[in-house]
């Protein structure tokens, strides 16, 4: 397996021969940043582009196929058009918080995209205990959310802040209670470490077996929920709210909202592939020499990317099939439902490692 | 909704999810309807129903079949059909021919009431629906092409109520050729007693008919009271066309 700690340990020693640790250290950040930033970038243009067919192929339909061929040049038109538009201030605003809430929000769903394991050796932000960092981090973007929809003086946005701050702060529990279900099974909260151990011992889903099956299916649905998408979008609710938290929103202001949406359903989707199949690991047979020879070749960003998108197929799935729910079934859904089922799996699952019902 | 148990609930609830998946699933394979409208216009095929532009069919001999009786005119909520007619002299008798069709484009909201109360099928909806034009008087056509006249009719246009009336005719029948009277208003009121009474043996054809529909479908509601309106249709019209042999027989004395 190609490991990527080749590149950036010859980088490293190649500038530090001939410049101060300082700049050594400053020179890798910028292009770290770079990285990030361009991935960011064409990532969001992928989804959108992805989110827009996909959705039209449920619905037997073609989807955008006017502008270039089979509608590739439609979502860099419509970025275009998102950067030229004008930014609308109203006088009674909170300028400051408004104006900050998109950079709030963008930042949090920035740095959880860097705590992804692309591949072996390629990871930006790792560190011991990455899972609680991702979790942690990914809440800031519910203060950008909430500071939107007050700073706004205006009520559809409250309304709409409001519902998307107590849905994702309760779905997050959830979240929570299948990440430690699945640490319960790996024993480390390390992305890096939690992808290595993977590789050799198997993907966590056919590890765990029932319990972390059950665990993928609900993180699946929780997932979606956290990103404020369908059928869990009732914080936008466009016929009630006139679009909730971003509505006095325009130009790039409200696409960074956007842009943060499908960034946040790529995370949800990049988190759900490292934690349940194995991150970059490849899928590896035990005794299988051959095949396991010739998918040792195949580098582990292509692993990851390939489970990154069969996850967002099942999310837009999910997405496109189900109609909205009202703000109280949601509620009702986490509280009722998801939080026990997911309590009892974190019981089933350490009991299950404690007496070792795992296939290693 | 009933209310269920919690697992009930739960488990149904996931039951009905998984349908709901499942269809969506097959859908993501299913052939897509997007048409790509401009690009294949050259094989892009309408329902035959779909109603595009009013027109008016012209057989191989430049025949059509209206008679200009003006009924689409009259039906046509928006005045978007004018028929010009004009009397015309054949054989002796008094007719009325089409002269011009005039149908406007602009102002027809495609109610096809038009079609449906033509007597004689004369008017069709067409599948055409690339109308755009530059005017609005482009827009106002004549459906009836030049040079063209109505089709004459087959011999056994009616045949259908013909033989049948001897059943309510026969009290009138045998007046008319019995009066011997050259008088034309005598003529005209026979003619119109033989009408009346043909109108009449028609209904009573329509009225059997929906009873027995009825009878055959007796939970139907709808047969039922279309086949009451057939009887006291009939009825009606039998006492018309009494009250006007009675007035052929009073002329006639």
């Amino acid at each position: 397996m190609f490991d990527f700690n080749i590149v950036t340990q010859w980088l490293d020693t190649l500038l530090m021969s001939f410049l101060p640790a300082w700049a050594t250290v400053l020179i890798e950040c910028v292009l770290v940043a770079l990285a990030i930033i361009t991935l960011y970038a064409v990532f969001a243009i992928v989804m959108i582009y992805m989110e827009r067919k996909v959705c039209a192929w449920f619905q037997c339909r073609l989807g955008p196929d006017r502008v270039g061929p089979w509608g590739l040049l439609q979502v860099f038109c419509d970025v275009l058009k998102m950067m030229t538009k004008e930014i609308v201030n109203f006088r009674k605003t909170d300028q400051l918080l408004h104006r900050a809430a998109p950079f709030l929000v963008v930042t949090a769903s920035m740095v959880t995209f860097s705590c992804l394991p692309w591949n072996k050796g390629a990871q930006i932000i790792d560190f011991n205990v990455g899972v609680f960092f991702f979790l942690a981090i990914s809440s800031i973007g519910v203060v950008g959310i909430l500071l939107a929809g007050w700073s706004a003086n205006n009520k559809y946005s409250l309304i709409g802040a409001m519902r998307s701050g107590a849905q994702i702060i309760s779905y997050e529990l959830s979240i929570g209670m299948i990440m430690l279900a699945m640490i319960c099974l790996t024993g480390t909260m390390s992305f890096s470490e939690i992808c290595q151990q993977q590789e050799n011992l198997g993907w966590n889903i056919i590890r765990g077996h029932v319990p972390a099956v059950l665990c993928f299916i609900l993180y699946l649905i929780a997932g979606n929920a956290e990103c404020n998408r369908g059928p869990f979008d009732m914080p936008e609710a466009e016929s009630e709210l006139t679009a909730g938290y971003h509505t006095e929103y325009s130009g790039m202001d409200f696409g960074y909202y956007y842009l943060a949406e499908y960034m946040n359903l790529f995370i949800c989707a990049g988190i759900a592939a490292t934690i349940f199949l194995g991150g970059w690991a490849a899928p590896l047979i035990p005794d299988w020499e051959m095949w396991n020879e010739i998918m040792l070749y195949v580098p582990g960003f292509v692993w990851f990317l390939m489970k990154v998108f069969f996850v967002l197929m099942l999310l837009l799935w999910e997405r496109w099939t189900f109609p909205r729910l009202r703000i109280d079934q949601l509620l009702n859904l986490e509280w009722k439902y998801m939080l026990p089922m997911t309590m009892a799996l974190l019981v089933v699952m350490a009991i299950c490692v404690s007496f070792g019902f795992i296939w290693n | 909704m009933e209310n269920k148990s919690y697992f009930s609930g739960l488990f149904s609830g996931i039951k009905s999810l998984c349908t709901g998946l499942k269809v969506t699933g097959r859908e993501l394979f299913t052939k897509k309807v997007t048409e790509r409208y401009p690009e294949n216009r050259k094989n892009n095929t309408v329902s035959e129903r779909f109603r595009g532009v009013l027109a008016m069919p012209h057989n191989e001999n430049n025949e059509h079949k209206c008679v200009g009786c003006g009924i689409c005119e009259m039906n046509c909520p928006n005045g978007t059909i004018k028929v010009e007619s004009e009397m015309v002299e054949v054989d002796g008798k008094k007719k009325k021919q089409l002269v011009r069709y005039i149908y406007d484009h602009g102002s027809c909201i495609y109610c096809m009431l038009c079609t449906r109360s033509c007597p004689h099928g004369a008017i069709t909806f067409q599948p055409e629906f690339e109308s755009a034009v530059f005017s609005r008087e482009a827009l106002v056509k004549q459906l009836n092409k030049p040079g063209s006249k109505c089709a004459e009719k087959p011999a056994p246009a009616r045949p259908a109520v013909a033989p049948k009336p001897a059943t309510t005719a026969d009290v009138t029948t045998p007046v008319a050729p019995a009066a011997p009277e050259s008088d034309d208003k005598v003529a005209k009121l026979v003619a119109a007693a033989k009408k009346a009474a043909d109108n009449a043996a028609a209904a009573k054809v329509a009225a059997e008919e929906a009873a027995a529909k009825a009878a055959a479908a007796p939970e139907d509601a709808d047969l039922k009271a279309a086949a009451d309106e057939a009887a006291a249709k009939a009825a009606k019209l039998a006492i018309v066309a009494d009250n006007v042999a009675k007035k052929v027989a009073e002329a006639q004395a």
